[in-house]
């Protein structure tokens, strides 16, 4: 009955409309996330290909994308175009950026002049469109893309999924456009955290401890689509396919190119310790759990999960395990819930890319109090922990985040505030500059002291910073250049910046050094009272002492 | 081009919207032509072909994007030079006089559509403005490097937040001029530009005398209080 309404030619054109304004729609997106600036020109004559009257051009690859992933439908309710912007970093991480959506839904306006008001506004939309493209904050990211990541993008046709997005996302809207047969809605949800990222498997599980592998690889859309980079040269007068792209990103492209996409997941999460009594300060020792990720798991998803999170489990204290890297000479093997579950050993695989990567492991397991080299059951791990817990009291949060390896820059800072971008996780240089963390107390988290750094690894991030000379605290879209106010030379590699950052990791003092894996904490408290015991005997020349002074 | 003022203040039919922003006084320019060109940009159209029998075909809007210097912002305008001018003389006229009102300048600027309605001889022709476009800025000056930097970035989030506001008064479809007929043209859009045609529109501004250094003083606060860790 609704289609009676409509005349025939009135529901051709608009098919038409809404297919090309589809189409258009991508290519404004995906040109936006080019990474440079576009300009087309006004033509008074009209051209009669130029579609809502917008010089919009069409990058064929782009298009192709379109037809494969609309496969000859049209958006309609429940059935949305959907364009996720991604960022690709050169190491291999990624990370969901922004969904874009072509949405429609049902609220029908009859009136409404298919040829003339529909045509007009959808016009007007896509203006909206590109406005708005350049006000989100994937804008400025892509703007500077290139060295150290890539924008990608990747088109699907079905139900909209903005779990990858992070918590607290945004949403904008750019406009609506009412037809007779459904109402179109363009929007656009994006990140604002831009340094972590959680599973989606760590929202919809229960929390359980340790690792999980997940070799699973499909994403649950209905067509896995490849990722592409946005950024590569159409050439002006050939259509032809695939121009070159550069070498940063023809590593992207080829891992893209036939899988469907991948993602190295990361998650920062509170971890729960055992800690004695806040009366043990100076010899408190913690075990130190860094993070290390993989970055050659380009066809498995790794999640990381914490013992508990957030309220109750206060009482299982699990300490907080990790995955090893992956690195030719020391397989690790990962800590699993339960043998059962059979969490296999990651292979260990060439390091990905360069010298720096196999640099930038992290601590071995073998060097962790807690860690257990064999597969431990849960029960296992439960009962060190508790081991540890009836010697130590009640366990408490210790800690939001640890990292082991190149923290030199909390030598310089209050105790509280931790540099991300020192740090050697992915998306550090997104990060916020300072991060909360209660207890990052050096004296009781030594750092280790760095390794040595190949001058790429200083290089590749040279652009990502912590620039505190700036000033800025917690934005939510965190500048990443750090510009010094001088001296930014861009022949060398070596900038002022880049030399700040490698000059403020000095390595640590031996004195400082706490041998982990030699002593546990039951052991220290254990040697206090005997501690205790001779500074009593001797209280008698620090009295002496200390009339000498006065 | 001239029509009689069409009164005081708005018509009754004319949409009213006002925009805020604080800016230091080297970004006054970028601002108002970010603002001024994006609601131009969904305010213009291509070149209207008449043909016979009443029909017409309109030409292409070509788009570029336009990086601003002193603020950490970047926005769309349509690509018509003559356009680009017309809005420049306007904003430099108005950053002049703002300047010379003294160093806390208090200012607005304004775009108005208007449709015209042609009388008969004696009475001149009516303006009657559809669309009302309003720019409140407060100009600060800051003290140092430190609170310039913080500057380019905050004025770039706010500058976000009004071309975000801008593009949801333009999407709720409200009034818009009917499609004028070949003779009608020139009462609703301004056809002298040789690539693009914008609906009729004016822009004006107005100072305001300096409050004093309110303004600045709480600009500098705000400022402070971010700094302040």
């Amino acid at each position: 009955a609704m289609d009676t309404d409509l005349s025939s030619q009135d529901r051709k054109d608009l098919d038409k409309f809404i297919k090309f304004f589809a189409l258009k729609t991508v290519q404004v997106i995906v040109q936006a996330r080019l990474g440079e600036k576009i300009c087309t020109r006004s033509s008074s004559s009209p051209t009669g290909s130029d579609w809502f009257n917008l010089a919009i051009k069409d990058i064929p690859e782009v298009t192709h994308e379109a037809k494969k992933a609309l496969a000859g439908q049209l958006p309609a309710v429940g059935r949305s175009m959907c364009v996720e912007i991604s960022l690709k970093t050169s190491e291999g991480d990624s990370m969901e950026l922004e969904i874009w959506c072509l949405e429609m839904n049902e609220k029908c306006d009859k009136e409404i002049k298919v040829s003339y008001t529909v045509y007009n506004r959808l016009s007007l939309l896509l203006k909206s469109l590109l406005a708005i493209t350049r006000v989100t904050p994937a804008y400025r990211l892509s703007r500077k893309q290139g060295h150290e990541y890539v924008i990608l993008y990747r088109i699907y046709f079905g139900e909209v999924q903005l779990s990858g997005l992070g918590e607290g996302f945004q949403t904008v809207r750019v406009g609506t456009v009412g037809t007779p047969v459904g109402t179109i809605t363009l929007s656009c949800a994006y990140r604002i955290n831009l340094a972590f990222m959680s599973t989606r498997q760590f929202e919809r599980t229960p929390p359980i401890m340790g690792i999980i592998i997940d070799h699973f690889v499909d994403r649950p859309y209905p067509s896995s689509s490849p990722m592409h980079p946005c950024n590569y040269r159409a050439g002006e007068d050939n259509g032809a396919a695939y121009p070159s792209v550069e070498d940063s990103q023809e590593v992207c492209t080829t891992s893209f190119s036939t899988s469907p996409p991948s993602q190295c997941v990361f998650t920062v999460t509170k971890a729960h310790f055992q800690t004695p009594p806040p009366v043990v300060t100076d010899t408190l020792k913690v075990p130190v759990m860094g993070l290390a990720f993989s970055h050659q798991l380009s066809s498995s998803r790794l999640s990381y999960q914490p013992a508990a999170l957030g309220v109750g489990s206060a009482d299982m204290g699990y300490p907080v395990l990790f995955a090893g890297g992956l690195n030719a000479a020391h397989p690790h093997q990962l800590i699993g819930p339960g043998k059962e579950g059979g969490v296999p050993p990651i292979p260990s695989q060439p390091a990905h890319g360069t010298q720096a990567d196999q640099e930038r492991m992290c601590t071995p397991l073998d060097g962790i109090h807690y860690s257990a080299a064999t597969p431990s059951s849960s029960e296992d791990t439960e009962t060190v922990s508790n081991s540890s817990e009836g010697k130590c009291g009640s366990p408490h949060d210790l800690l939001e985040t640890i990292f082991i390896r190149k923290v030199g820059a909390f030598v310089n800072k209050p105790i509280n505030q931790v540099t991300m971008a020192n740090l050697d996780i992915p998306f550090a240089m997104f990060a916020p500059k300072n991060v909360e963390l209660e207890d990052n107390d050096p004296m009781v988290n030594p750092p280790e002291s760095p390794e040595t750094e190949s001058p790429l690894q200083g290089s590749l991030h040279s652009e990502g910073s912590s620039g505190s000379s700036t000033g800025n605290t917690h934005d939510d879209f965190v500048m990443i250049d750090f510009k010094p106010a001088f001296s930014k030379d861009d022949i060398l590699p070596m900038d002022l910046g880049t030399f700040y950052r490698e000059f403020q990791n000095p390595p640590q003092l031996s004195s400082l050094s706490i041998d982990i894996g030699a002593q546990s904490m039951a052991e220290d408290l254990d040697s206090l009272p005997e501690k205790l015991a001779v500074h009593e005997k001797n209280v008698k020349e620090f009295d002496a002492f200390v009339e000498t002074l006065q | 081009r001239c029509c009689a003022p069409s009164g005081a203040g708005p018509a009754m039919n004319c949409r009213a919207e006002v925009l805020e922003v604080s800016v230091e006084g080297r970004q006054v320019e970028e601002a108002m032509l970010a603002v001024l060109h994006t609601v131009l940009l969904h305010r213009s159209t291509g070149k209207f072909h008449y043909k016979k029998e009443g029909t017409y075909s309109i030409g292409t809007v070509g788009t570029q994007d336009v990086d601003c210097d002193f603020i950490d912002f970047a926005y769309v305008r349509v690509s018509s030079e003559e356009l680009d001018r017309a809005l420049r003389k306007a904003v430099g006229e108005f950053k002049d006089a703002l300047r010379s009102s003294g160093s806390d300048g208090m200012g607005q600027i304004s775009l108005e559509f208007y449709q015209k309605k042609k009388s008969r001889w004696p009475f001149s022709d009516e303006c009657i403005p559809w669309e009302l476009w309003t720019i409140k800025v407060n100009v600060v000056n800051l003290a140092n490097e430190q609170e310039r930097q913080i500057c380019r970035e905050k004025v770039g989030e706010k500058l976000c937040e009004k071309i975000i506001n801008i593009v949801e008064v333009m999407n709720r479809h409200e009034y818009l001029p009917k499609m004028p007929t070949q003779s009608e043209v020139d009462n609703v859009f301004d056809t002298s530009l040789k690539d693009v045609q914008p609906y009729l529109y004016k822009i004006s501004y107005q100072i305001t005398d300096s409050l004093g250094t309110s303004v600045t003083t709480t600009m500098r606060r705000l400022i402070k209080d971010t700094l302040a860790l």
